[in-house]
């Protein structure tokens, strides 16, 4: 074994992060390290990198004992890690970037040609030709992810610990990381892959370990594992299938409209599509990322308006000019990034549900401090957001119970029509069942919703109706029966599918 | 070009085009007079704006220099009234004083991880203060060696000096370009623009580094208030008001954003130079009044910001398919 | 209401302390009389004097708590003083002089709210603009010259008294109790936090983040057109050159003080009204002790120092830490006592 843990432990106040955790990576093998939100995945990666001191337990590298004190450390012991954001400097050149730390200086100066070839050289073989003179911001985030997998690989060499590389990527772009992956594991390297994508997990690993409220589950071959027991593992308990308990509606149900959207897009951003949404009605929007899905949804909520066509409904044309005139027209929009567009971290629970509606009422009508105590406990109960109380800031909260309040900030509202982009990314699989069956919950009382998700069961189990979107364009509609994976995919993947760009 | 040198180029060309336009209106502001005084009575702004560059390249900001500046001066003045040291000796001493003053604040901006604007404010009252304590009065310098390195001088065809001062200046700036630029430190500090959670994953050493970087202002405000008791000849506890807020408004004009993480020291000269101009181009007019410069300022630091607002907004443009 | 009080409690316990301290070399520094009508003591004398610094922080707190700071409000001060003199020296009258003041401080605020949230340019940038190129301005209305008027109903704004109190210190209180009432009472106050913690989910969430930020900066200049009419009415006169000269940092570092976060969010008014205080209260205490005012500066460092030791997050952190590590132990101690019997 190449890093072991052995009874490895560490408590925070109020929890076990870690319980006697037994953990083993082979050289030359991709290991995925699987759990949900709280499982203590992120707290093994802290101890063995040295983010975290751990308070009892072993951890041995090539059998020698270890215990890093910092990242910096561990990076010199040989274990180097990538994390899903913060890695690099986007303000700094690739070269700089690649050789930070340990730039080859010349009379006490770096030596700016020797920097950028000894930055070519630690590229070769990734697969990736950028200029390595340019800023890191100028490449995209897959390529900023190679460039990151390239330094923690050159600064440490014998243990690579990925934590949620590929939550950004499209497919091609996933696909290219994986063929560096395989390089890497097949020079020898140890590899940890933290990922919430199950079919990667399958595609790209050896082994699998699953932890589950700081313990081992189970450690085992991933070729001897399935989809469901997997699943299993990481719950504890049998998920409850939504796509098999739904019974499809076969074919679409006539719905009274309630809105059109009528060449509506924005030159750059979508190009004009036709749209109508039954009252309702679920639909689901599917493509690849940068496909042109979250920026379909802002041009219908006026974040960035659109420039032609028009939006209607019964009583005729609606502004949609910005989110207020949006809203004012009865939309609710939960966006993607909960943590930067989504919650005001510092205010409670409270303020954050009744956020939309004060800020519909206007600043000079505020909502009566019992009234606000009423919806925030209502919906604490009702959509069973685990909190300490109406007043805890939300920011203490976990992720799925963050995206729970930000529903609550809509639902509060009583949206005609509300978006949800990724409403589950991010989220243990236990409250992502619950958010799925809201979603059907709401659309039964006669709301209509529109859900983009990038992963396909989720749109198969609550949608009506699919839209696909490919290279910013609208460019199938499928509904009822003829909505499963096998057609989503090959709408996104169709033959006259311009290559979309990987690096830029 | 590398879209990099965008706001550089930028901050060039607009001093390029001024002085352009200066000279078609006052031929004599190509003379090397009018470079050379541009020079001299810029060097304690252009010195300490380096360490300001450096500073806001980290992302931090240093209220204190302005009033590090005076402390220079007057210690520097009380020293030789009141003891019989040479002025040399009284420059090392004042630049160790100075630095350590600077590490200092540095010191205690990671150990309270305070914002760095509250305690270089408390170090902007502390050298005052300090300054105040030292003499309420302005006390002039009488020594010979000043005489010497106030005459100091190299004459430029056409009758210019190009004063010792001033090359101190260009020396300080040169320098500053290779710490910032050149060497781990410059890189160190551009990566904590950067992200100061990124620069610790990559390995930067926050705590040392940001000592260092204060540190180093520290001692180009020391270096300034030596050229500023040199170019006055006196130490003034009230002098160099507001000199810190002057530096800051030179180096966003050259070019530096002040969130730090991307800059150039050699635009800070041009920051400092261009605002030079202004105030050359204002006597030389004449009729106009002196509160004219400040409103003129004011609209450069204005089209300077909109300028690098602009250009980030059409590079981020071009970057997006 | 509680919760209220249990905020601006470090705030009282150094303000308690410092008069304490003074109290030792300056023994009646609480003591008030009555003089021709109105109260006279070093109380009064601080609420006059720190009204100013007072008055810009309620402006500078709301700023902060946007996440921006204004840099402009001391050459604000300098403007709309020069204006409120210009106007009676042209013989506006009162009226058209105090109207003309607040409008400058309005169009100062406006400036700085449209360049922060319509241009996007950072505050500090954005203010440095007019902190630099403001007393410029201010000298182009005084012509360069120290504008003096003897006009009792403007200077009443600064040296008279309203039922024996200071104008000065009667506006201040009014103008706090106001904007804490308005902030509170209204959803502004949570608005407005919003927008500073958080400012693109307060937009996606309807908040009208533009209109808030330039409202923030507009209700700044109009508190500093406030100081800058007291403080031009106090020596009769309008200084564009040293009027309200660096008491923007003051006021900085009275929200601070206040213990709002330069980093935007939850904030208080009282807590930056009492820190507004307490600097004035070091100020007149220097005095009053009878210590050379050339120690005042380095007194106030001291002082700064002390907060951000006492404030610090990373002290703060380590406190709780401490806190946490001692009640374990007990707890430890208590349960392998306990453990034997079972």
């Amino acid at each position: 074994m190449l890093l072991t843990t052995r009874s490895l432990t560490k408590t925070f106040p109020g929890a076990k992060a870690l319980d006697s955790v037994d953990f083993g990576l082979a050289a030359g093998e991709v290991h995925a390290l699987l759990g949900e939100n709280g499982a203590g995945k992120s707290t093994l990666i802290k101890c063995l990198t040295g983010a975290y001191t751990r308070d009892s337990g072993d951890i041995a590298l090539d059998g020698a004992p270890i215990s890093p004190r910092s990242t910096s450390e561990a990076q010199e012991l040989g274990i180097g890690t990538v994390y899903q954001e913060i890695n690099l400097l986007p303000n700094l050149t690739v070269a700089q970037n690649l050789t930070f730390g340990r730039e080859p200086t010349r009379f006490g100066m770096v030596d700016g040609h020797a920097q950028r070839r000894r930055a070519e050289t630690m590229l070769e073989g990734y697969g990736i030709d950028i200029d390595v003179s340019r800023d890191l911001a100028a490449y995209s985030v897959a390529v900023r992810q190679i460039v990151a997998i390239a330094r923690a690989v050159a600064l440490s060499g014998k243990v690579l610990i990925l934590d949620e590389p590929t939550a950004s990527l499209d497919a091609r772009e996933v696909a290219t990381l994986f063929n560096v992956l395989r390089g890497l594991r097949d020079r020898g390297l140890g590899i940890v892959f933290v990922s919430h994508f199950l079919d990667q997990v399958f595609e790209l690993t050896d082994r699998v370990t699953v932890l589950r409220n700081g313990r081992k589950v189970v450690t085992e071959n991933t070729a001897d594992l399935d989809r469901v027991r997997l699943i299993e593992h990481m719950l504890g308990h049998a998920l409850e299938d939504e796509v098999s308990t739904r019974a499809r509606t076969g074919g679409a149900t006539a719905r009274p409209d309630l809105l059109r959207f009528e060449g509506y897009g924005r030159p750059g951003r979508i190009e004009p599509f036709d749209l109508s949404v039954g009252k309702g009605e679920v639909l689901g929007l599917a493509g690849l990322l940068g496909s042109g899905r979250t920026e379909s949804a802002e041009l219908m909520f006026g974040v960035t308006p659109a420039q032609t066509g028009a939006a209607t409904d019964a009583g005729g044309m609606l502004d949609l000019s910005s989110p207020r005139a949006a809203i004012a027209a009865g939309f609710g929009f939960a966006p993607e990034e909960r943590k930067e567009d989504g919650i005001v971290a510092d205010l409670s629970v409270r303020e954050n549900i009744v956020l939309a509606l004060q800020a519909r009422r206007g600043w000079a009508r505020p909502i009566p401090r019992a009234e606000q105590l009423r919806l925030a406990q209502m919906y604490i109960d009702r959509l069973d957001i685990r909190t300490s109380g109406p007043e805890q800031p939300v920011g203490d909260l976990s992720g799925g119970n963050q995206q729970k309040v930000v529903l609550a900030r809509w639902l509060a509202m009583t949206p005609r029509f509300l978006i949800l982009d990724e409403p589950t990314r991010g989220i243990d699989v236990g409250a992502h069942a619950e958010i799925l069956r809201l979603i059907r919950h709401l659309a039964a009382d006669g709301m209509s919703i529109l859900v983009i998700s990038s992963e396909l069961d989720e749109l198969i189990a609550v949608a009506d109706r699919v839209i696909v979107v490919r290279d910013r364009r609208h460019v199938a509609e499928l509904a009822g029966a003829d909505i499963t994976s096998d057609t989503i995919v090959r709408a996104i993947a169709a033959p006259d599918a311009k290559p979309t760009e990987a690096a830029q | 070009m590398n879209p990099r040198l965008y706001p550089l180029a930028a901050t060039i060309a607009i001093f390029v085009l001024a002085w352009v336009i200066c000279v078609m209106q006052f031929p004599l502001m190509l003379s090397t007079r009018v470079i050379g005084n541009l020079l001299t009575d810029n060097a304690y702004l252009g010195i300490v704006a380096v360490g300001m560059t450096i500073v806001i390249l980290s992302g931090g900001i240093d209220l204190s220099v302005g009033s590090v500046i005076a402390f220079s001066g007057v210690f520097i003045a009380v020293m030789l009234r009141d003891t019989g040291l040479h002025p040399l000796s009284v420059f090392a001493l004042l630049l160790v004083v100075t630095t350590g003053f600077g590490a200092g604040m540095g010191g205690l901006i990671h150990a309270l991880a305070m914002p760095p604007f509250i305690v270089t404010l408390a170090g902007m009252f502390l050298a005052r203060g300090a300054a105040y304590m030292l003499t309420i009065d302005s006390v002039p310098i009488d020594h010979a060696f000043y005489d010497l390195l106030d005459d100091a001088y190299y004459l430029m065809p056409g009758k210019g000096r190009l004063t010792l001062i001033g090359v101190v200046m260009l020396l300080t700036v040169a320098i500053g370009m290779i710490v910032a630029h050149r060497t781990r430190f410059g890189a160190s500090v551009l990566a904590l623009g950067g992200g100061e959670a990124a620069a610790r994953l990559m390995g930067v050493k926050v705590g040392h580094t940001t000592v260092a970087i204060y540190a180093f202002s520290g001692l180009m405000a020391g270096l300034s208030g030596i050229v500023f008791s040199i170019y006055t000849s006196s130490g003034y506890p009230l002098a160099t008001v507001g000199t810190e807020l002057t530096a800051i408004a030179a180096v966003v004009i050259g070019g530096t954003l002040l969130t730090g993480g991307a800059g150039f020291v050699f635009g800070t000269l041009i920051g400092v130079l261009t605002m030079g101009l202004v105030q050359t181009y204002i006597v030389f007019d004449g009729t106009l009044s002196s509160w004219w410069t400040k409103i003129i300022i004011g609209l450069l630091l204005l089209s300077f910001i909109l300028l690098q607002k602009g250009l980030l907004r059409l590079t981020t443009a071009r970057l997006q398919p | 209401m509680r919760n209220a009080l249990r905020r601006v409690i470090p705030q009282l316990v150094t303000l308690a302390a410092l008069v304490a301290l003074i109290s030792v070399f300056f023994p009646d520094v609480l003591r008030i009389e009555v003089m021709d009508g109105r109260l006279v003591g070093p109380v009064m004398d601080i609420l006059k004097r720190g009204a100013p610094v007072g008055l810009l922080a309620i402006g500078m707190t709301l700023v902060i708590a946007t996440r921006g700071i204004d840099l402009s409000v001391g050459t604000v001060m300098a403007i709309t003083g020069a204006v409120a003199a210009w106007s009676i020296t042209q013989g506006y009258g009162l009226g058209g002089a105090l109207v003309l003041a607040l409008l400058a401080g309005v169009a100062a605020g406006l400036w700085n709210g449209t360049l922060v949230a319509i241009a996007g340019i950072q505050p500090i940038v954005a203010t440095l603009i007019l902190m630099t190129s403001g007393r410029g301005i201010a000298q182009l209305v005084t012509e360069g010259r120290i504008l003096t008027f003897s006009h009792e109903g403007l200077a009443f704004f600064g040296s008279g008294t309203l039922l024996g109190v200071p104008v000065p210190a009667v506006l201040w209180g009014a103008t706090a109790i106001g904007v804490a009432l308005l902030m509170t009472r209204t959803a502004l106050g949570m608005l407005i936090e919003a927008v500073g913690v958080n400012r693109s989910a307060a937009s996606l969430a309807g908040a009208n983040a533009r209109v808030l930020i330039v409202a923030v900066y507009v209700t700044s200049g109009l508190c500093a057109a406030l100081a800058g009419i007291v403080a031009t009415a106090d020596i009769r006169g309008a200084d564009a050159n040293n009027a309200g000269l660096w008491l923007e940092l003051d006021a900085i570092l009275a929200v601070v003080i206040g213990g709002n976060s330069l980093l935007g969010g939850r904030f208080s008014i009282a807590a930056s009204v009492l820190g507004a205080l307490i600097i004035q209260t070091v100020d007149t205490g220097i005095l009053l002790a009878g210590f050379p005012s050339d120690y005042n500066l380095v007194i106030k460092a001291g002082l700064v120092l002390l907060i951000l030791v006492v404030q610090s997050p990373n002290l703060a952190h380590r406190w709780y830490a401490l806190r946490r590590t001692a009640r374990e132990q007990r707890k430890a101690a208590m349960t392998s006592a306990k453990e034997p019997g079972e």
